[in-house]
């Protein structure tokens, strides 16, 4: 591998956040996941979204071997990246196309402006990429004068919107039919309906004008095959495909952790993406591409931007494992609830809340394993059985550990007392008796104070008992139980 | 949640043999505001012919301290259960929760083996009834229309399936209606019910209608500490005040 890739840089792909609504990260920390913030439709979307993921799971008996399959694949994958990386290189260059390294962000948008300059690009067509999400590529067209369109429709909805994705695959997800409707009407000059047909056909129209402008397509990579030198894009929509052959030039854009051995590893994955993504069996289009056709450029960067970071810490390297099917965000009830923008950072729900700090520095994001109430959902769906909830009480305990926000001085005094009378039975029945009289009495106070305000500020608390604590009661009617009845 | 080599099984052999002590684990939480469900566990267990023992220097599981994030401070609770329940072959915990702290995450914790293994040999009460003891029926009587909500940690760090609602199902005269989105998160999460207030109630909320929406008078659950939580929103609702919270082994006891 590029030894570039293993020098670790945090990306200042964070510094144009603040312009855009929903991204706050830097600012106030991830403050909307303390509150539910997330629209009606987003709720009612993935709750929708994750049945189906169910029941398309349930359909296939083998779906469990499947997913264990993968993620034996994974494994391998990730401890050979830089064999299959390089492997990958070779057999690109091969075929005529060229490879690129970025180590992070700036680096890779380096890469993308060069070429853009070296072919007279004045407008470029966009796949979905969540790479270049992490890049802010677009803000950097900009700043280029260059035109840079997103084909994905929700992409397009949202970039119309001025906002970021709220999704990793469906970034519209928040909004309404009648919210794009009006959208259209005002960004499009177009008649106001909310239609979905009819709201498809205005995308469509606008975009086709688009490809046959456009001098540079980029898209994403669901996965490289390094046998081959292939790269597999899959979408529902043309638009990639549209992408990539309509412009003279494509430029693809891929995590390093998108490797996979060989074209033979495809259909497993294949089938787990569609299924976990979006419901389907298989998406609409599967695109492979190895070689531009006669006169056109074909290239690929492979971005690092803080995967490498990710091996340092044993504990966490499955979450490297991730193909992006956003199955965990659907699944995770607070995601539903606090929508993709609480999050912070490109990626959000569960896995982004795994591999964020490691992408971005825990420092930044020490409050993202704390968004979870630990319930599973994310781990029992993930398609390549990503150990998510564990890895989020793991990061739990580094972000309290280390320098972060996360870690606070008076929250361990209260565990440390929390410790102290825990390992005692006297002590445990003295700060039982304390809690339990502080519960008693609470219920006179006007106002209660910290946490146990955030307790009573919905909830009833419970109603100590009159009679004794069971370990009272055992010592009298213990006798009894500990002789067997035969 | 089975994770290729992450898996933390329980020790379930050699099977139990008819005679031998059942330790119990009682909760804090229980221990102190619900003694009756560390009662009726201890009648559920008679019921069976086992032998009962409570070990008095028990205290907590650690799982507190170590959701969030705090372990050194965990370390030293652990170590206090392994501890208490040292020679103990079969321990019984009513709370899929705190039997998943012991028996997936001491090993987090701290890689002890004696901790690790101490950890193995607890078992989730409607786990150890079904499973272990083969019960399909504690004859019990409870002519009320119930739903039943299972902890998450009992699903899907024990691989809790459908060993409650059996149990429950036998009861005699009982009505059970299954909850809507019974595989759902309740939002209590411990420590993340304060630190993510917001977020948890409007998941319990969600919860709350939901067993309403049964016509249920009785929620039960295998896991106390999700009732305290959804029992605490339902007391603020006036529609809702009239549903009662019980715990799975008290509706296994009733006659």
């Amino acid at each position: 591998m590029n030894s570039r890739l293993l020098s670790y840089t945090i990306a200042n792909s964070l510094s144009m956040s603040e312009h855009l609504p929903g991204a706050h990260f830097n600012k106030s920390e991830t403050k909307g996941l303390y509150e539910p913030h997330g629209s009606v439709a987003l709720g009612e979307s993935t709750e929708r979204s994750s049945k189906h993921n169910r029941e398309v799971a349930a359909a296939v008996p083998q779906f469990q071997q499947w997913r264990q399959v993968a993620n034996q694949v994974k494994r391998y994958v990730i401890r050979n990246l830089d064999k299959l990386l390089a492997e990958f290189e070779r057999n690109v260059k091969a075929r005529g196309g060229e490879v690129l390294w970025a180590a992070d962000a700036d680096e890779a948008n380096r890469h993308v402006m060069r070429i853009a300059r070296e072919n007279g690009v004045t407008s470029v067509v966009k796949g979905k990429s969540m790479v270049s999400e992490e890049m802010e590529l677009n803000h950097h067209f900009e700043a280029a004068g260059i035109r840079a369109v997103e084909t994905d429709l929700g992409e397009y909805i949202v970039q119309l919107a001025g906002q970021r994705p709220t999704h990793i695959v469906t970034p519209a997800l928040h909004m309404s039919a009648e919210e794009v409707g009006r959208l259209f009407s005002e960004k499009l000059a177009e008649p106001y309906s909310a239609e979905h047909q009819h709201l498809t056909n205005v995308a469509r129209r606008h975009l086709r004008e688009e490809y046959l402008r456009a001098e540079m397509g980029i898209t994403g990579v669901n996965f490289a095959l390094a046998d081959t030198g292939d790269v597999c894009v899959i979408e529902n929509e043309g638009n990639s495909g549209l992408s990539c052959s309509t412009p003279p030039v494509h430029v693809a854009l891929m995590g390093i952790e998108k490797i996979l051995p060989g074209v033979d590893y495809l259909p497993l994955f294949l089938n787990l993406l569609g299924r976990s993504g979006t419901g389907q069996k298989l998406t609409t289009y599967t695109h492979i591409y190895g070689k531009a056709s006669p006169g056109k450029k074909f290239y690929v960067i492979i971005v690092d931007n803080g995967r490498t970071e990710v091996l340092r810490d044993p504990a966490a390297w499955m979450s490297l494992f991730c193909i992006r099917c956003g199955a965990c965000l659907n699944a995770c009830p607070v995601y539903r609830r606090t929508g993709g923008w609480a999050y912070g950072w490109v990626y959000p729900g569960p896995i982004g809340a795994i591999l964020v700090p490691h992408l971005v520095g825990l420092d930044k994001a020490a409050s993202l394993p704390f968004a979870s109430s630990l319930c599973g959902a994310c781990g029992e769906v993930c398609p390549v059985m990503i150990d998510i909830p564990h890895q989020l009480v793991h990061l739990r305990h580094r972000a309290t550990s280390e320098s972060t926000p996360m870690n606070s001085f008076t929250e361990r005094l209260m565990w440390k007392a929390w410790a102290w009378a825990m390992v005692r039975p006297w002590r445990y029945k003295l700060a039982m008796g304390v809690v339990k009289l502080g519960v008693r009495m609470a219920k006179f106070l006007p106002w209660h104070p910290g946490k146990l305000g955030q307790w009573t500020r919905g909830r009833e608390l419970p109603r100590p008992p009159a009679e004794p604590a069971f370990r009272g009661w055992w010592r009298r009617h213990g006798k009894q139980y500990e002789q067997s009845e035969e | 949640m089975s994770i290729p080599g992450q898996i933390a099984p329980r020790q379930d052999d050699p099977p139990y043999q008819s005679g031998e002590p059942v330790a119990l684990f009682i909760p804090c939480y229980i221990d102190q505001f619900y003694p009756e469900v560390g009662k009726a566990c201890a009648e559920l267990l008679r019921q069976q012919g086992c032998p009962v023992v409570f070990p008095e220097k028990q205290t907590c599981c650690g799982q507190p301290a170590f959701n969030s994030g705090y372990w050194d401070e965990a370390r030293h609770v652990v170590h206090q259960f392994r501890e208490a329940f040292m020679g103990q072959r079969w321990i019984v915990c009513p709370s899929g929760s705190c039997t998943a702290m012991c028996r997936v995450f001491f090993g987090h914790v701290d890689g002890d083996e004696e901790l690790v293994q101490a950890g193995r040999r607890v078992f989730e009460l409607t786990e150890f009834l079904v499973d272990i003891l083969g019960v399909t029926s504690t004859g019990a009587r409870f002519p009320h229309k119930t739903t039943m909500h299972i902890g998450c940690h009992g699903q899907r760090e024990l691989g809790l399936t459908d060993q409650p609602v059996r149990l429950l199902q036998s009861v005699q005269d009982i009505e059970y209606v299954e909850l809507p989105n019974i595989e759902e998160c309740c939002g209590f999460g411990g420590t993340f019910s304060v630190k993510m207030a917001g977020t948890s109630l409007a998941m319990g909320k969600t919860k709350a209608e939901n067993i309403l929406s049964t016509g249920a008078e009785v929620v039960v659950s295998p896991d106390t500490s999700c009732l305290m939580h959804i029992h605490g929103i339902m007391q603020r609702e006036e529609k809702m005040k009239h549903i009662r919270a019980m715990h799975i082994a008290e509706v296994l006891t009733q006659r």
